[in-house]
């Protein structure tokens, strides 16, 4: 299904009131993350790049999506009903006793998911694996890893950003959501992690940079990426935390917290009217 | 005696007896499992050669992938290897994988409940002159504590190569240690394996080896419950094991030597009969006596039979540098250590 960039935003936009939605019913779990990858995961999804198929998640040409900073599992989910993955209403399960939707992403529990996350630094090792792995079998898939920004102080997570590029595992393709914030603070006071760029490159890696809310950028970046055969491409996704909702926007207090029902109705609203841009109709 | 069904090796009680690391062990299997299956790959952080992958590099160096001395992302690649379809093994020095990489293997192997083989070298005490940092005493504590996850450490070179094989087969997520000195090769090709199965290699409350129904074998034997004791050991050290039965059986002790290669999951049933076949229980492992094979068989016997046990091993300490054998004797890992802890725990039976 081709969709226009302005369906792809309203989409992104349904995602981030999902995310909502599913953080109130759950009591619990992480907020500005998942509402600043909205735009990634629509581009990825749903802007024609990634090879899937939700009727049958286990396909074997399927490209794989591997999240490496798992706390960020709401937009996963939402993303995942949207395409198709399993009932939409069971998102609201996230968290609870028996859900499939567990607080940090299991394999195996939910079909869509590739791999177990929520310790930092290891996804892109593990995307590192699979692509190395493929490529010997000679698989024509790609793989694409979301890593989050704090999570470059894992060393865990430069031990693989060597070995995808000593290999030039050119079917891996990396994300940063370079957002600036972890759960103590800002990236930069916490331990800084600039010169992202210039590391990754000294690595033996492409570097792209787009602005993580552009969708039509996203996709050219994940294009651009495709097209390249001598080494891994990392795109680095400058993001706004919390994006779409003014109150939890740039703030790292928002990192691992859910909202209260006061809070979601005013982020609900928000997100309804585009930040007071439209009028609600819910209103 | 010797269990004679086992098929154990002529030479065992010789001078002559053939003395391989049980690390080559690992490397035969690793390329016979690699012939077998061409989903096999060998990862290496950089001790391809002490961990003997290097046999494999040699035999398929296209499935062998070096990661550098990089042993968090060794595990972590792996998972994704294991996640596409590969049957991973990764091999280090066992303080450092499962060591340094836990949580790695926790979360992307255990959890996923995937089939990355742990191959841990350099395992126990016996690692000698390199010292405490490397010397895993604690491997089988934390491998064992974790779901899903199978642990195996085989006596000889011949059993860790069977070991090997069989692992690259069973599905399961699966950790092997195995130790850097030559020790005696004293099963052959012939005896048998079964990940899980305990072997019972000497019983000398048997009268002869596989007449007499079991129910009279006690009361045909010179030795008599109150007088006998199962040692119950992993490792190189089933050799001490034996060689301390041998002791016994001269003083008129008797014994049943249990060689429990596989921790996880235990061979409960094995355990509980020796237990209750002799109302003692001794355990030996190159290992902390906290959480090893002598956790593993008080857990089995407090649930089902609890029996009075004494525990050889490393006496909650880190070691030192050394030769393997004086630290062997030096932390009470010998023959002569065994029968004594054979003997206090039968005073303890007695009394």
């Amino acid at each position: 299904m081709d969709y226009s960039i302005e369906e792809l935003q309203t989409k992104a936009n349904d995602i981030r009131q999902d995310i909502i939605k599913m953080l109130l019913e759950a009591g619990s779990g992480h907020s500005a993350g998942p509402l600043g990858m909205a735009d990634v995961f629509t581009a990825l999804y749903f802007g024609g790049v990634m090879d899937y198929d939700p009727k049958n998640p286990k396909w074997e040409e399927r490209d794989r999506l591997i999240l490496s900073n798992g706390h960020i599992c709401p937009v996963l989910y939402a993303t995942l009903a949207h395409a198709g993955y399993f009932p939409h209403e069971e998102l609201m399960t996230l968290r609870k006793l028996g859900s499939r939707l567990q607080g940090h992403p299991e394999r195996e529990r939910l079909p869509g998911i590739e791999t177990t996350s929520g310790p930092l630094g290891s996804g892109l090792a593990q995307a590192s694996g699979y692509a190395y792995a493929s490529r010997m079998d000679s698989k024509k898939f790609r793989v694409f890893c979301l890593t989050s920004d704090a999570e470059h102080q894992e060393g865990n997570h430069w031990e693989a950003v060597a070995f995808a590029g000593k290999y030039n595992l050119s079917n891996l393709t990396a994300f940063v959501d370079r957002n600036n914030i972890q759960i103590s603070g800002f990236t930069e006071d916490v331990m800084p992690l600039e010169p992202l760029k210039a590391k990754y490159e000294a690595f033996n890696w492409n570097v792209l940079e787009v602005d993580g809310h552009n969708i039509e950028a996203i996709i050219d970046a994940v294009n651009m990426a495709k097209a390249i055969a001598e080494n891994p491409t990392v795109i680095i996704c400058h993001t706004i935390p919390g994006k779409g909702v003014d109150f939890m926007e740039g703030k790292w207090e928002w990192h691992g917290k859910a909202p209260n029902p006061e809070e979601a109705k005013k982020a609900l609203n928000e997100l309804r009217t585009l930040q007071g841009k439209i009028k609600s109709e819910h209103e | 005696m010797l269990n004679k069904e086992l098929k154990l090796s002529d030479k065992i009680f010789s001078k002559e007896i053939d003395k391989v690391p049980t690390r080559n062990g690992y490397g035969e299997g690793l390329v016979e499992a690699g012939e077998k299956d061409e989903r096999v790959v060998v990862l290496s952080a950089d001790v391809g050669e002490s961990t003997r992958a290097f046999y494999f590099k040699e035999k398929f160096p296209e499935r062998y992938i070096e990661v550098g001395v990089a042993e968090q992302a060794m595990a972590t690649i792996a998972g994704g290897m294991v996640n596409y379809g590969k049957i991973p093994f990764i091999s280090s020095y066992a303080t450092f994988s499962p060591g340094r990489n836990w949580e790695q293997i926790r979360t992307t192997i255990a959890l996923n409940d995937v089939p990355v083989k742990i191959a841990g070298a350099h395992a126990g005490i016996s690692v000698g002159p390199d010292g405490a940092t490397h010397q895993a005493l604690e491997d089988i504590a934390i491998m064992r504590a974790m779901p899903n996850m199978i642990v195996i450490a085989p006596c000889d070179s011949i059993e860790t190569k069977k070991a090997t094989i069989e692992a690259a087969k069973n599905g399961k997520p699966t950790y092997i240690r195995f130790a850097r000195e030559a020790t005696p090769v004293f099963t052959t090709e012939d005896t048998p394996f079964e990940i899980g199965k305990a072997l019972i290699l000497w019983d000398s409350l048997k009268i002869s080896n596989f007449q007499i129904p079991i129910s009279n074998e006690i009361q045909n034997s010179k030795f008599k419950i109150q007088n006998s004791c199962a040692i119950i050991a992993c490792g190189p050290l089933v050799y001490e094991a034996l060689l301390a039965a041998k002791e016994l059986e001269e003083q008129e002790i008797g014994a049943i030597v249990v060689n429990c290669h596989t921790i996880k999951p235990i061979d409960e049933e094995t355990i509980i009969s020796a237990a209750k076949k002799c109302g003692a229980v001794v355990t030996v492992e190159e290992h902390q006596v906290i959480g090893g094979l002598g956790g593993a068989v008080a857990e089995v016997l407090a649930r089902n039979y609890p029996t009075p046990m004494e525990f050889i091993g490393m006496p909650d300490s880190f070691g030192e540098s050394g030769d393997p054998d004086e630290l062997l004797e030096k932390y009470g890992m010998k023959s002569k250590d065994i029968v004594e802890a054979v003997k206090k725990v039968i005073r303890r039976k007695q009394n």
